[in-house]
């Protein structure tokens, strides 16, 4: 039986703080400093890289394609085409801009928000289900317009309740792994997770294909995925909290250019 | 003469390390039959060079659900003179054959991309039966990666 | 889906590449669900193309090719015409497109 002396549970006592979250490396930590922001595409092996910039190899311009359909005419007037000129330089530039704070909505959106915004309130349409073919078609096609484009959320006084909420998810622990997004993706990217290179998370290039998926796909899904991986609760598709993930994601990548419909593993 | 006891021992340690040494031969032994015989299937039991056929995949892979492939065959495509059919196969996929492709003398040329899964590290072989019966070959060793989040 | 990759002219007796895709989750059949239940597989399991009436590559797929399969192949082009894509499922569903070509003067 070892006898520990007193003065060694003191200095255990004080140095508790030292183990807690809250007076650890997140505390004071800088949100990722733009000089050092880097594309996911950046950490692609040059097959996957290629694959990319193929737009006729690359899966996700099927998407794309069938896209262009459903914004040029889908089964009935009105289609996306009667208000929207894809020559337009803000429209084809919009993808930039969201998530972005609705006036009718007084809500923050996304771009899936605002393409099933458009379709009940001006096209008197259904909505699209959120990760459905249509859905995905249509948000691959308007992403590719701003494609090289970079990323440029405004942050409002309305949204920067949002903006901190995501912010907060960021930096919190949580699963069964107890781990924080920022402890991979700000503290370890470029370091390697078994065979795999860690990015540092971007949402650039969104929507994707995705290897693991083998089909093209929502930044909602691949939050789901990263909550699932480190056995956390995933939350619904188009949720507050994911839509407030999104838009801090996006204003932490401000500068990265528009790579939709990207390739990631 | 040894007592009971040691021969016991004697007896179950050759009877375990003759199982050890049985048990990944065996494993091994099946897989590659698998893929002989899925080879053989098609091409028959003709010698098949290791000439001509050029497979093309990366050495690393990051995800083995798209792997690129790329398979070129040395041949005049003439009617005289041209490559009938194509196969590949993978040694460790549930099913070795992965595409089986028939060409003409009109394909211009013996060359072909494609994409594939992998399940995991293993040889994949590409085969090319030319019109006049002989068979030609290359075998190549993909890694395949993982990736890290299990989900 | 589908998305053909091939020029509208050659020179007479030229040798053209083509790529064609066809937009399909290729289910394996070893896939299972959230509930543990096998994905039943669906695959496309066959190409085939053809110039006007004559078959110039055809090929048959099994579960090992990776979903929204992309092939890219050759073909010598001996007169104007048509080339007619087929892809067929395992239940015979098939799946067409066709695309003229012209001889340069």
């Amino acid at each position: 039986m070892i006898r520990i002396p007193g003065i060694v549970w003191v200095m255990l006592l004080f140095s508790a703080p030292l183990w807690s979250d809250e007076v650890t490396l997140f505390a004071d930590r800088e949100d990722l400093d733009p000089v050092l922001v880097r594309s996911g595409y950046e950490w692609l092996t040059p097959e996957s890289k290629a694959l990319q910039d193929d737009e006729f190899e690359n899966p996700g311009w099927l998407w794309v394609e069938r896209g262009r359909q459903l914004f040029a005419s889908d089964s009935g007037e009105p289609s996306c085409a009667s208000c929207h000129q894809t020559s337009d330089l803000i429209f084809s530039s919009s993808a930039t801009r969201f998530p972005r704070w609705s006036d009718s909505q007084q809500t923050l959106i996304n771009l899936e928000g605002q393409i099933n915004q458009c379709r009940e309130l001006r096209m008197a349409r259904e909505s699209f289900a959120l990760e459905s073919s249509e859905m995905l078609s249509l948000t691959a096609f308007v992403s590719q317009l701003a494609r090289g484009q970079p990323v440029n959320v405004a942050l409002t006084e309305e949204v920067k309740p949002f903006w901190q909420a995501g912010r907060d998810y960021f930096f919190r622990r949580k699963g069964q792994m107890n781990l924080a997004c920022s402890q991979c993706h700000d503290e370890r990217a470029g370091q390697r997770l078994r065979g795999d290179l860690i990015s540092q998370g971007h949402p650039n290039g969104f929507p994707l294909y995705r290897y693991e998926w083998q089909s093209l796909g929502s930044l909602h899904r691949r939050l789901q995925d990263c909550d699932a991986g480190i056995r956390a609760e995933p939350q619904p598709l188009g949720s507050e909290i994911y839509l407030s993930v999104e838009l801090y994601l996006a204003w932490r990548a401000g500068g990265l250019t528009l790579e939709s419909p990207a390739i990631r593993r | 003469m040894k007592s009971p006891l040691k021969r016991r021992q004697l007896l179950k340690q050759s009877a375990a390390a003759v199982s050890v040494l049985c048990l990944p031969v065996k494993t091994w032994a099946s897989r590659q039959d698998r893929l002989q015989e899925a080879i053989e299937s098609r091409f028959g039991p003709a010698i098949r060079a290791q000439d001509r056929v050029a497979l093309k995949i990366p050495a690393l892979t990051e995800n083995g659900y798209s792997v690129p492939v790329e398979i070129r065959v040395d041949s005049p495509m003439t009617s005289d003179d041209y490559v009938q059919a194509i196969g590949l196969f993978a040694e460790e996929n549930p099913i070795s054959e992965i595409a089986w492709m028939e060409l003409t003398p009109e394909s211009g040329r013996a060359h072909v991309k494609t994409r594939i899964r992998l399940a995991g590290s293993q040889h994949v072989v590409a085969a090319a039966k030319m019109n006049d019966g002989r068979v030609f070959e290359a075998r190549v060793f993909a890694i395949v990666t993982l990736a890290a989040c299990v989900i | 889906m589908i998305r053909i990759s091939i020029p509208q002219s050659a020179d007479l007796g030229e040798v053209i590449e083509i790529k064609a895709m066809i937009q399909h989750p290729m289910e394996s059949g070893y896939r299972r669900d959230e509930m543990g239940r096998t994905i039943p597989r669906d695959i496309v399991a066959h190409f085939s193309c053809r110039f006007e009436s004559q078959v110039v590559f055809k090929t048959d797929w099994g579960p090992g090719m990776a979903a929204n399969p992309l092939l890219t192949f050759f073909a010598r082009v001996n007169r104007a015409g048509t080339f007619y894509f087929e892809w067929k499922d395992l239940n015979g569903k098939a799946f067409k497109t066709e695309r003229a070509i012209e001889i340069n003067r």
